[in-house]
């Protein structure tokens, strides 16, 4: 059989070109640039929301964050109003989201039987993909007047004596709404957080406690939840830091009032939600530089969450590989 | 080095035969722990030479090297010279992707990619440019694989249809396409059925006419049907409790089962250990 | 709970039955919170389709927004609306998609895995930043001054579709198996034939996926057009240079109105987009489902 004849290797085409194959190093430069960007861009955005809300940080400085007074007539603005909002809104929200998130999450992981479980969750997962405005807009048209007309009145007759519910429930825009909203939000994604942490307790610590005879309940209180503790607080963290920066649902149910008030009922505003009611124009620039301040405050906020969840799950980690 | 051809199979060392690796007190590290210490042997041209040993005793790492495999590895590094062709395969300025066309490798578990038989054979022709009579080219290499009589009639197939001796044949038919002048195979039938195996070894012995073949393998009975040459590789402990592979006899393949000249090349041929 | 009183708590019969009656609820809870989001799903969407049914018709797709009709009776269309979503998605996928796909080859194929962890970060919190600061951003660093415009607005989607572009692409890239790397390397081949030639062609299918579902996620932003894209004229307009029309600012400007014919156009619309994005996740998942198996059972 003919054979192509091989000479002996010339020792010079065994020898590089340079460093790096030419085309190696092209596909490396571009894809190098590409993973920066991200960097690049939170860069970018920190430097520009600074640089253009530091007209308002230069004039009112941290008391910006203490003073409630948002008046654009006088040109003066604080955000106190709105850190109270978005206190309020996010952390109600949270404690509502939470236990169903958990219990959700339980249902899927330990509870529902097999086959259940992929469906269900599937459409637990669409709860997510709903986008906030037409949540919002299911907010004020359907749920809103529900809320007025079943729910409202019953909370006003047995908690009418907290801060809470003290006035009759008023058609229109509420706090109320909004965190009702903001729950439906956090939900699953909390839920499919705790879901993953479910499911990776370890299969022979939830065998030793069902081998002792415990029930399932005792084997989540026991087992589950003080292994997977930090992940919950990871999630909810993470969950919190959705609720605080959602705009849309929020300024469509909220009432963008300029109050800081506990009473549920009434119209309020969060920090979010005040920058998206100003969409058609502000008046004056140290308008516009106040209103970016309000965005450089949640950029803040949204850089705290991420990091301290990273903490947590990244302590947790190291804590369940050396276990 | 003179160039004469030598007659089959190998009996006395006396026969002076082409060099075609020198290797040189080979030593290869992965971060701070040795694969293999001070390696030192020749393999010669148009022989199969086998390279034997327990696990662990590095007959992998070893291979990987001559053709710098090995470099995607983050954590390696070796010292020590592979002269291939008097040219220093682990000299600075050597190219590894220029070295691997000449010296191609088969895997132990068949990788064919998830294309067709015919595009798997010319993926590599394709690269190098070799495109004129891509055809013809893929045809030669196929039938010296052995495998184009089963496969003549559906090239446009996907190769993941073939079974696992057929894969492995593809492998060294797209190996062979582009024309190298060694052939690494790292034990390319333990994946396989024993007939699959059989085929594959009866390739081997038709491919020596044309290439240098380094094959390494788990399985004696194996090296002693195949190989004109034979490594042996066992494991030895540094003086701080580690343990490494080292070259412990190299010689013909006969010697090495008949009578071989150390105890621990005896003890494992002849099943004491390992 | 320690194993002692779990053990001790096992003996009494009392307290079996009490642990049973704790449990029974506690099944029945999250049974019953589980059920809940799943009904609520089904009223928002069955809200949805039953509000928004009506509004359906062929001028609902082919017309403008015209506002000539009295309190009650206004015909409205979202044609341009459409346009306007379809040219500023488009954009922003062209945008997105090449970066995020070359970033996720840098990611896994040639950064060292500490380098690939730490660079990874930095996507996973843009991820976090709020749609609505990623919004006053852009606004802040190309509207202001100059004007908004449709492609500007699809300038701050391509920045909320980045990190979820690059996190799928780099599953999916993780999922090719090394040995065909691996026999890609050992004939020769550069690295970068490898990724184009092998690697890729194995992963398109999951990088598809992965695309077509974080369009869906910002096809209903809102927020990051408020700033830049909101102000459009009521005609429709192919030129992303202007500011378009869009559907979800169709959305929030209708629903804030107290006509119910206006409303009910916001009906029309919300259903619209939901159908969309719920199609594409799930048409997305199921393909997903399936060229996974094959990256990883085919062998």
């Amino acid at each position: 059989m003919a054979t192509v004849a091989r000479s002996i290797p010339d020792p010079a085409a065994l020898r590089r070109r340079g460093r790096l194959n030419a085309g190696d190093a092209l596909l490396y430069g571009i894809t190098l640039a590409a993973a920066l960007s991200a960097l690049v861009l939170l860069i970018l955005i920190a430097r520009e929301i600074v640089a253009d809300a530091w007209p308002a940080m230069k004039e009112f400085g941290f008391g910006f964050l203490t003073s409630r007074t948002w008046e654009p007539t006088a040109d003066v603005y604080g955000a106190a109003t709105f850190l109270f909002g978005t206190a309020l809104t996010s952390f109600a929200a949270l404690l509502l989201a939470a236990p169903i998130s958990i219990a959700i999450a339980l249902f899927l992981t330990e509870l529902a039987p097999r086959w259940l479980r992929g469906p269900v969750g599937a459409l637990v997962e669409m709860l997510a993909s709903v986008p906030s405005v037409v949540l919002g807009l299911w907010g004020i048209l359907v749920m809103g007047p529900w809320i007025v007309d079943h729910v409202g009145p019953f909370l006003h007759r047995m908690l009418g004596w907290t801060p809470f519910f003290k006035t009759e429930p008023a058609a229109g825009p509420s706090i109320l709404s909004a965190i009702l909203i903001l729950t439906i939000m956090m939900v699953p994604i909390i839920s499919s957080i705790c879901r993953e942490l479910f499911l990776n307790v370890p299969r022979d610590l939830k065998e030793g406690a069902l081998a002792l005879g415990a029930t399932r309940w005792e084997l989540v209180r026991g087992v589950i939840f003080p292994y997977a503790r930090a992940g919950i607080a990871a999630a909810m963290i993470l969950g919190l830091g959705r609720a605080v920066g959602e705009a849309i649902a929020v300024t469509q149910v909220i009432g963008n009032n300029e109050a800081i008030t506990w009473n549920l009922f009434d119209p309020g505003d969060t920090l979010a939600s005040r920058i998206a009611s100003l969409y058609q124009g502000a008046t004056t620039k140290l308008q516009v530089s106040s209103l970016v301040y309000l965005a450089v405050i949640l950029l803040a906020f949204s850089l705290v969450v991420n990091l301290l969840a990273r903490v947590i799950v990244h302590r947790v980690g190291q804590r369940h590989a050396n276990a | 080095m003179q160039h004469i051809e030598v007659a089959e199979p190998a009996s006395s060392a006396a026969v002076r035969r082409e060099t075609v690796f020198r290797i040189e007190n080979l030593s290869a590290y992965y971060g701070k722990a040795a694969a293999i210490r001070d390696v030192s042997f020749d393999i010669y041209g148009k022989t199969i030479t086998a390279i034997i040993g327990p696990s662990g005793c590095g007959k992998s790492t070893f291979i990987r090297c001559l053709n710098r495999m090995n470099d995607v590895v983050p954590s390696f590094r070796s010292d020590g010279k592979i002269l291939f062709h008097e040219v220093d395969l682990q000299g600075k300025d050597v190219d590894p992707v220029s070295v691997r066309r000449r010296i191609g490798m088969v895997f132990q578990r068949p990788n064919p990619f998830p294309k067709s038989i015919f595009d798997n054979v010319a993926y590599g022709l394709r690269i190098l440019g070799m495109k004129d009579n891509l055809e013809g080219r893929v045809e030669h290499a196929l039938k010296r694989a052995a495998l184009w009589d089963e496969v003549s009639d559906r090239l446009k197939d996907s190769a993941l249809a073939l079974s696992g001796g057929q894969q492995q044949r593809l492998c060294i038919a797209r190996a062979i396409a582009i024309e190298p002048d060694v052939i690494l195979l790292d034990e390319p039938a333990s994946a396989l059925d024993p007939i699959a195996t059989a085929s594959i070894e009866d390739l081997m012995h038709e491919l020596k006419e044309d290439y240098t073949i380094v094959i390494v393998t788990h399985n004696m009975q194996q090296a002693a049907r195949v190989a004109n040459m034979t490594a042996f590789f066992s494991i030895s402990g540094g003086e701080d409790g580690s343990r490494h592979g080292v070259l412990v006899e190299y010689d013909d393949t006969e010697k090495i089962f008949t009578n071989p000249s150390e105890k621990r090349t005896e003890d494992y041929v002849t099943g004491r250990f390992g | 709970m320690s194993d002692t009183a779990l053990t001790t708590r096992t003996l009494t019969s009392e307290h079996r039955t009490r642990r049973r009656i704790v449990n029974w609820v506690m099944e029945g809870l999250a049974t019953v919170a589980a059920l809940a989001a799943v009904a609520l799903l089904v009223i928002v969407v069955g809200s949805v389709a039953k509000r928004g049914a009506g509004a359906l018709d062929v001028d609902f797709f082919t017309k403008t927004p015209s506002f000539l009709g009295g309190f009650g009776d206004q015909r409205s269309g979202i044609a341009n609306a459409i346009v306007g979503t379809f040219l500023i998605v488009g954009l922003a996928v062209l945008m997105a998609l090449p970066v995020g796909v070359l970033a996720a080859i840098y990611l896994n194929e040639f950064a060292p895995k500490r380098v690939s962890s730490a660079m990874t970060v930095a996507f996973d919190v843009l991820n976090g930043v709020p749609a609505i600061v990623i919004g006053i951003f852009v606004f802040v660093f190309i509207v202001a001054g100059h004007g908004q415009a449709g492609i500007k607005g699809a300038f701050a989607l391509a920045i909320l579709m980045l990190p979820l572009v690059t996190r799928s692409t780099q599953e999916v890239l993780a999922l090719v198996p090394d040995a065909m790397r691996e026999a890609s390397l050992a004939l020769g081949a550069p690295r970068w034939r490898t990724t184009l030639n092998v690697v890729l062609p194995m992963a398109v299918g999951g990088i598809i996926t992965g695309a077509t579902l974080a369009t869906a996620r910002v096809a209903g932003e809102t927020a990051p057009l408020l700033f830049t894209t909101s102000l459009a004229a009521n005609t429709v307009s192919w030129n992303p240079t202007e500011p378009l029309a869009s559907i979800p600012m169709f959305i929030f400007t209708s629903a804030e109105q107290a006509d119910p014919s206006l409303q009910e156009q916001a009906w029309g619309a919300a259903l619209v987009l939901i159908t969309f994005v719920l199609i594409a996740s799930i048409v997305a998942r199921t393909f997903g489902l399936r060229s996974r198996r094959r990256l990883t059972g085919g062998r």
